[in-house]
């Protein structure tokens, strides 16, 4: 490969310098690729959970809930068709999944489907 | 004891401390000795002198004996068995009432197990395989400050092993010169950096100056990544007073996570950090610097899964564990049995893991395991795979050593990373395709790809030295 030494380009000013956690290193997922990581969440016996924050509020802890995690919800299309919903109601929003480990109070899985405008 | 009569003199230690029929109690303090006696001493004998010179017994019988009760106090060995693979030596089991120990003094436990019978010429060599605490004991120990859950709520981190990084040269740098290297390695997308162990306060580098630069190298790369980082700064001391100094410079600079040196500096100062750290919202890293000096004969001195056990009853939120697959010593079946020690809160009988006895922490919170020691982009695959997500693997010359510098060498370990906990939750086998999944990766990452390039050919083959007791076919 070519191994010409590069700058490390990220900068204070550019919203694409800002991460968010969980995948957010790799390329956009597309949708095959969300419904995969829901299905491990489904798999590990997660409460899958949809929420969104404006962009300028991405550092808090608490981001809006889109209505309530989706308690005991198994089937992959209607949390993708919550995550459409969420994405149609809040356009320009960053919008996270979150699956809730109720048996070890933790969040197992969060992460950032959409970016939104920036 | 009424009507027993004062005999002076010196008897069989198994004539007191030797009690096969025994069965141990809920509140027992046990141990699995691994004794290695003196030629033509008996095992019940070697094994009763142990439980004798850790518990209650010495040499000779005593008068002031009569003034207790002994059958109560005493320690007793219950069980010998054969060690695998190995007839130079044994197994000796031994149950101590819980009445012999302070309560949450790690210290008083030790200083009798691991005290004067170490030396006892009986034996020519004795090792302390496994302690069982029993829960009655764990819960008047404080634990980890905060545990694994609340660090991830507190550094907002899920569904994914963190990663770290320890800044190097480890000694000689300006703190100027440091803060650099900590800012562009968490804005490669590192959680954390670290101090190396021997950092404390030299003429090189001052521990306050260090901490400055250190605290904007931390608050300026959260600013431009967006995401909360933190840097163990080490406040390992000469004394308690000048430790508690720093770790309040640090809470003063609102930075997340300090360090400590468990060992050198001692359980005392430790348990009283780890009580600091719960009162004042700080996570605790804890390296083991001297561990390998008493854990890595398979003859003689504290097995590490002992010392695992009595720093997560003294506290820390972090404990180095070892990695399996990088420069340091690390069999993975040992790694796996104490990382379970260092995270689960009930960890059962496992002899295919070295471990002796059913351990219970009860409620206790769980530590992350720091895989740490010579590991570069490639291991990635297999810590996933050994670690889980509960872990903090840190990669030193892993990250620093990428010919683009530290920042490209944070993001090809994170671009890793993340591409091994996405395959993997997709089905993926970690260890098998580990070739491709990185492959696939640094097709949309140049600092991967350079990455793989300079660590293709690293590896660390060599056998370990401290390997579980196993019958050889």
């Amino acid at each position: 490969m070519d191994m010409t030494m590069r700058d490390y380009g990220s900068r204070m000013g550019d919203p694409a310098s800002k991460k968010f956690g969980t995948f957010s290193y790799l390329p956009e997922l597309d949708a095959a690729s969300i419904c995969k990581q829901v299905d491990y969440m489904i798999a590990k016996g997660w409460n899958c959970a949809v929420e969104h924050v404006e962009p300028v509020r991405a550092a808090d802890d608490y981001w809006y809930m889109w209505k309530l995690p989706m308690f005991g919800e198994r089937n992959v299309d209607k949390i993708m068709n919550e995550l459409t919903a969420c994405r149609n109601a809040n356009r320009g929003h960053h919008i996270r999944i979150i699956g809730y480990d109720n048996k070890r109070q933790t969040q197992g899985q969060s992460m950032v489907v959409y970016r939104g405008d920036t | 004891m009424s009507g027993k009569k004062y005999d002076a003199g010196v008897k069989a230690y198994r004539d007191t401390y030797w009690d096969p029929g025994y069965t141990p109690k809920d509140t027992d303090i046990l141990a699995c000795f691994k004794i290695t006696p003196q030629e033509g001493v008996p095992r019940e004998e070697a094994a009763a002198a142990v439980a004798a010179e850790s518990s209650t017994g010495t040499w000779t019988t005593v008068w002031t004996d009569l003034l207790t009760d002994l059958e109560y106090y005493k320690g007793r060995a219950y069980r010998v068995e054969n060690v695998p693979g190995d007839d130079t030596c044994f197994y000796a089991f031994v149950a101590y009432p819980i009445d012999l120990f302070e309560e949450g003094s790690i210290v008083n436990v030790l200083t009798s197990l691991v005290g004067n019978v170490f030396g006892f010429k009986a034996i020519r060599a004795l090792r302390l395989e496994d302690i069982r605490f029993p829960l009655h004991y764990v819960l008047t120990c404080g634990g980890p400050p905060n545990g694994i859950t609340v660090e991830r709520d507190k550094m907002n981190k899920y569904g994914r092993p963190m990663l770290g990084c320890t800044i190097k040269p480890k000694l000689g740098l300006s703190a100027k010169n440091y803060g650099r290297a900590v800012y562009e390695c968490l804005r490669g997308g590192l959680d954390f950096t670290k101090d190396d162990e021997n950092v404390n306060s030299q003429p090189f580098m001052r521990w306050r100056h260090r901490f400055e630069f250190v605290a904007e190298a931390v608050k300026k790369a959260e600013t431009e990544t967006g995401e909360r980082k933190g840097h163990y700064l080490n406040v390992t001391a000469g004394t308690v007073e000048e430790m508690y100094k720093r770790a309040e410079f640090a809470k003063e600079l609102d930075m997340p996570i300090i360090m400590h040196d468990f060992f050198t500096a001692g359980f005392t100062a430790n348990t009283s950090l780890a009580n600091w750290c719960r009162d004042n919202g700080m996570l605790l890293h804890i390296h083991r610097a001297m561990h390998a000096v008493v854990d890595r004969n398979p003859h003689h001195g504290i097995h590490f899964r002992v010392l695992a056990k009595c720093l997560r009853l003294s506290g820390g939120d972090h404990m180095h564990s070892g990695t399996v697959v990088g420069k340091l010593e690390g069999d993975r079946e040992a790694t796996l049995g104490w990382i379970d020690l260092m995270r689960e809160k009930f960890i059962p009988e496992n002899r295919a893991r070295g471990i002796f006895f059913d351990q219970d922490f009860g409620h206790m919170p769980g530590m992350f395991p720091v895989a740490s020691g010579g590991i570069h982009v490639w291991h990635m695959p297999a810590l996933v795979s050994i670690f889980g997500d509960d872990a903090v693997l840190q990669f030193g010359g892993g990250t620093l050593g990428h010919p683009w510098g530290n920042a490209a060498g944070a993001a090809a370990n994170r671009v890793a990373v993340e591409a091994c906990v996405k395959a993997r939750n997709e089905g993926r086998h970690l260890e098998k395709e580990s070739r491709e999944i990185l492959t696939e990766a640094a097709k949309h990452s140049p600092e991967l790809a350079a990455a793989m390039e300079t660590w293709r050919e690293i590896k660390f083959e060599f056998d370990v030295v401290d390997k579980l007791d196993v019958a050889t076919a």
